[in-house]
């Protein structure tokens, strides 16, 4: 790892660290979002077990988009954005240490819904368990990797909380569909989730190289 | 010669709808199995390839604006309009494939929507373009147009995954009609021409709006510049 990748994680997770602001709320969402999927649809017996990745990927996408947000909005404060852009190292350092930030707390955060979802949808996982640990990677990576890119992009709109959502949603949306199916065929043993792991993987690859070659052209455009 | 062209090109276009009309209503007969319902491919199909070949247009405008930007400020102000249009124009042809599609669902399959593979892609791909023109709204100042040329690029890599999406997943949506399995194609010839009558009469029309769009995208650019070079000089 760059020192310079090192330096930007480093201040990254130690904001975090001492702020907790972005783990905390995200944390807190989730939990709301997933007691209000278990009120409006009543999750019981079999029916709860094809829900579940659903819910898990909506809440995380809810819960990472005001984190998201948030972390770009730091940046622009005391004009430390304009002090990076001035910095001699290139931009796709920045990005990636922020998505790398960012995926360890939206991780963390899904770590500890783990038991709530395990109790409140009385979850037996059919399928390979292992593979969970290889699925829910792969799809935050994707939801992070995405959402830094246009949280960078949309910092300077008006509407910008607003605007994030909206941009990254519909093209998030082939990778919640993996991440979905695969989670659901996991717990279910239904169907073989490989299809969706390489799907997802393939996602993964393509959006992170695009954001990392264009995320220079976003940072210092005037 | 450009002007003959400009009055000659809408005329021949109206023309062709009129005889692609002719055809998809009149000429070609029914459909063994579907009956009349079927005549909607001759919608639904050509407003799908032209919808595909706008968002690339799209795309190679915020290629070529990406591209030019620092060298050639000009071209770049081209790439952008043909961007803008590209993008506006396909979404226009995307609602008219969304539209017809469920409109055939319902009579054909019993079903208005299904979220099958193509249906999904296609919708998603109507969603990210929408979110483009948002993007254009909301975001002020000059690195707009990067922004926005950005976010196409984004969008359009979604286009393969639309048009592979019927080969790769079983799916609802008919196999198919062309390079299928070897049961498929269309076995009626003149089902066949009404099909390329409507191509090309939905190809010049989407063309035809496009380049208006185009144009009307350029004056907008160039009354802005007039504007902003109107207010330096009062400044200064």
């Amino acid at each position: 790892m760059s020192s310079t990748l090192w330096t930007h994680l480093a201040k990254d997770l130690r904001i975090e660290w001492r702020s907790k602001d972005a783990i905390n709320s995200m944390l807190f969402f989730a939990l709301l979002v997933v007691v209000l999927f278990s009120i409006s649809f009543d999750p019981r017996g079999a029916f709860a077990q094809q829900i579940a990745g659903g819910v898990l990927c909506v809440a995380t996408m809810f819960a990472s988009v005001s984190a998201l947000n948030q972390a770009w909005a730091r940046e622009i404060r005391h004009q430390v954005m304009d002090a990076q852009r001035m910095a001699p190292t290139s931009g796709a350092e920045l990005f990636l240490a922020k998505v790398l930030a960012n995926f360890l707390f939206v991780s963390i955060v899904q770590i500890a819904l783990a038991p709530v979802f395990l109790v409140m949808y009385n979850l037996r996982v059919a399928g390979q368990a292992g593979l969970l640990a290889l699925v829910l990677p792969l799809g935050t990576w994707a939801l992070v990797a995405n959402g830094t890119f246009f949280a960078a992009l949309a910092i300077r709109s008006r509407n910008r909380e607003l605007l994030l959502p909206l941009i990254l949603f519909p093209i998030f949306l082939p990778a919640l569909l993996g991440m979905v199916q695969a989670t659901t065929s996991i717990l279910t043993g239904d169907s073989d989730p490989w299809l969706w792991i390489k799907m997802l993987t393939g996602y993964d690859i393509i959006f992170t190289t695009v954001s990392l070659l264009l995320f220079d052209v976003v940072f210092h455009a005037e | 010669m450009k002007k003959v062209l400009l009055t000659l090109f809408p005329l021949v276009t109206v023309l062709l709808m009129v005889q692609g009309y002719h055809q998809a209503i009149y000429v070609a007969p029914d459909d063994a199995m579907q009956g009349y319902v079927f005549r909607i491919i001759y919608y639904h199909v050509p407003s799908a390839s032209v919808a595909f070949l706008f968002f690339f247009i799209s795309l190679i405008g915020s290629v070529g604006f990406l591209a030019f930007r620092r060298s050639s400020p000009n071209r770049a102000q081209i790439a952008d309009a043909w961007a803008l249009a590209g993008a506006e124009v396909g979404v226009v042809f995307c609602t008219v494939v969304l539209t017809t599609g469920p409109l055939w669902g319902r009579r054909a399959w019993g079903i208005w929507w299904t979220w099958d593979a193509r249906l999904t892609t296609t919708l998603v791909l109507w969603l990210i373009y929408v979110s483009y023109l948002l993007l254009r709204r909301f975001a002020a100042g000059p690195q707009m147009q990067t922004l926005a040329a950005v976010l196409g690029i984004f969008g359009a890599l979604d286009v393969p995954i639309v048009y592979m999406s019927n080969r790769w997943w079983r799916t609802q949506h008919p196999a198919p009609v062309f390079g299928g399995d070897q049961d498929s194609g269309m076995k009626d010839p003149t089902m066949v021409h009404a099909l390329l009558w409507n191509m090309l009469a939905w190809f010049c029309w989407g063309l035809l709006v496009l380049f208006l769009r185009y144009q009307v995208e350029r004056r907008h650019q160039e009354y802005a510049a007039i504007e902003a070079q109107e207010a330096l000089e009062a400044s200064a």
